[in-house]
């Protein structure tokens, strides 16, 4: 028996993918007038534009299915951190430009396969948003995948960073393809997407380019979760106190 | 003796030949030949322009993380990210000249390259990112304007596509102090607060007056500089004092007033001591700016040299395919 209604489900799932472009738009923007060369800043935070804008559509939508109407604003700037929903591997630190890079490969591998199938779904918006979602995060991942081969096969230093940063987040990478009742409920309904055969299609494209790289591939042991649940790392509630600051010190303000 | 002469007469055809193609209004490109004062001044002001573009990323990306709507947030990343290309358009058309990146980057680091003066003053509330939009890059157009014109050829077709894309971050500065002036008493305030502390500071982009500026003599002549610091900092003031009267700023200035006669506005006496001591390295932001331009540039260099050690061992399996 279900404790939520297909529309409440529909909430949340949504949530969570506005959830996923916002904060990690939120971490690539850090790197604006940080990164290594002139070049990369550029990129990352085209990368990041490209995330805000998913964002904004899928939160406004997202703002539709809720008990009241809301904005996509009033969704970014007004819930708290147990009342978000992005994987926990989105909210981690930047690190260097190695951990970065390994979050945007496993990111957007994850987020090319998710959407060739989330462009299929019976959710006319959805596959909408997917569609074009879509576009962006081929060059996303091809981005990152330029990065890790570079790295990998650079110097000692570049190596031993990117190695590092593969192992550091791997255990966060297992959440990316959980199941909850939300995504359950959809499934039936042919909205959301299916998790197992994307997690081995996932596996099989990132393992192929490390092996490229030649960084070693973690073992799968204990995976990290809880963001389903909103239950987060420490870092979410530094990005919320960042990001919802003016709106929250003047809720009566139009910016 | 004799050949010493002749070096002489060439070099004095050489600068004739010059100086009739600028006379001309003919683009000089960079093949062609040119003194060494041209080059070495054109060096000198776009390697300013382009490490001012990209110093100029640090007070608005303060606010990135911080910016208050979605909305804003993108509009003010996409107007970083153009700062960011037109310091890598700079730096390209610099190259042109014979010098690299990384020279002009070492420059900036050991102070003998400069970059402007106003991002010395630091971004501290939302509304000086609406101030820097509407008036520091208001006052860098009316500059920029005036340089698409300029006789290199490179640096012109820069400033082409720069001016396109500062017209519309002048719009994004001014919708951001207009929506604040329409909103709650904080906001205004913190509008007018903005507006006080960026005014004087903008109005000492343009330089100091004409009978002060030291670098104007040949860049007038070689028509590097089409218009004079005071005729440039006059078109400013004119369009920016009826843009914010629109809006209910007031301008920071009891002596500012219309002159009928001039058709433009006569201001008050700028603090030309503020000018000296911040351009000197005394300013707020100072240090603040070159230290976080450094670091970030160490601590990227093991990414540049992974980088390129990869494109040599890419090019060397070419070689033994």
């Amino acid at each position: 028996m279900n404790t939520i209604t297909k529309q409440q489900a529909l909430y949340k799932y949504s949530l969570r993918l506005g959830d996923n472009a916002l904060i990690h738009s939120y971490r690539l923007s850090e790197w604006c007038s940080n990164a290594p060369i002139l070049e990369e800043d550029l990129a990352l935070t085209n990368f990041a534009l490209d995330m805000i804008g998913r964002a904004q559509a899928i939160l406004g939508y997202a703002g539709q299915l809720g008990d009241m109407e809301k904005t996509a604003d009033d969704l970014a700037y007004r819930r708290g951190e147990r009342e978000y929903y992005n994987n926990l591997i989105i909210e981690m630190p930047n690190g260097d430009f190695a951990n970065t890079i390994a979050r945007l490969l496993f990111v957007s591998v994850y987020e090319f396969y998710f959407f060739s199938e989330l462009q299929n779904s019976s959710d006319p918006t959805l596959a909408a948003i997917a569609a074009k979602t879509l576009k962006e995060v081929k060059y996303h991942m091809a981005h990152a995948r330029d990065w890790v081969l570079r790295l990998g096969d650079g110097t000692d230093e570049s190596r031993s960073r990117m190695q590092a940063a593969v192992s550091a987040l791997w255990m966060y990478t297992g959440e990316l393809f959980e199941t909850d009742e939300a995504a359950a409920i959809l499934q039936d309904a042919n909205i959301a997407v299916d998790m197992p055969p994307l997690k081995e299609k996932w596996n099989a494209i990132v393992r192929q380019i490390l092996a490229d790289a030649a960084i070693a591939i973690p073992a799968d042991e204990y995976m990290q979760t809880g963001s389903s649940k909103g239950v987060h790392t420490e870092h979410l509630g530094h990005i919320l106190s960042e990001m919802q600051y003016l709106q929250r010190t003047y809720p009566e303000a139009i910016w | 003796m004799e050949l010493l002469e002749k070096t002489e007469e060439v070099r004095r055809e050489l600068l004739k030949h010059f100086e009739e193609k600028i006379e001309r209004g003919d683009a000089i490109e960079p093949r062609d030949k040119m003194p060494d004062a041209y080059r070495k001044h054109l060096i000198r002001q776009m390697s300013q322009h382009a490490h001012s573009e990209v110093i100029g990323m640090q007070p608005e990306g303060n606010w990135i993380t911080r910016a208050p709507s979605l909305r804003a947030k993108q509009i003010l990343l996409a107007k970083i990210q153009d700062e960011g290309g037109h310091g890598l358009y700079l730096y390209s058309a610099a190259e042109t000249l014979g010098i690299s990146r990384s020279e002009m980057i070492a420059q900036l680091h050991s102070g003998k390259a400069k970059y402007s003066n106003i991002f010395n003053y630091p971004a501290l509330t939302w509304a000086d990112v609406g101030a820097i939009g509407w008036l520091v890059d208001g006052a860098a157009i009316v500059n920029q304007v005036s340089l698409q014109r300029t006789s290199y050829g490179p640096y012109s077709r820069a400033m082409v596509r720069i001016c396109k894309e500062e017209s519309f971050h002048q719009r994004q500065g001014y919708e951001i102090m207009t929506t604040m002036m329409r909103g709650t008493k904080d906001q205004q305030e913190m509008a007018q607060d903005a507006m006080n502390r960026w005014w004087w500071p903008s109005l000492m982009m343009f330089g100091p007056h004409d009978s002060e500026s030291p670098h104007s003599g040949d860049a007038v002549k070689w028509k590097i500089k089409r218009h004079s610091n005071d005729e440039l900092r006059q078109k400013f003031i004119d369009k920016t004092v009826q843009q914010a009267q629109v809006i209910g700023l007031k301008i920071p200035d009891t002596d500012l007033k219309w002159n009928e006669s001039k058709g433009g506005y006569d201001h008050g006496a700028i603090d030309w001591n503020e000018f000296y001591r911040v351009i000197s390295g005394n300013g707020p932001c100072n240090k603040q700016r070159m230290e976080h331009h450094k670091k970030v540039h160490n601590e990227g260099a093991w990414v540049r040299e992974a980088a390129e050690a990869y494109r040599m061992k890419q090019e060397k399996k070419l070689i033994h395919l």
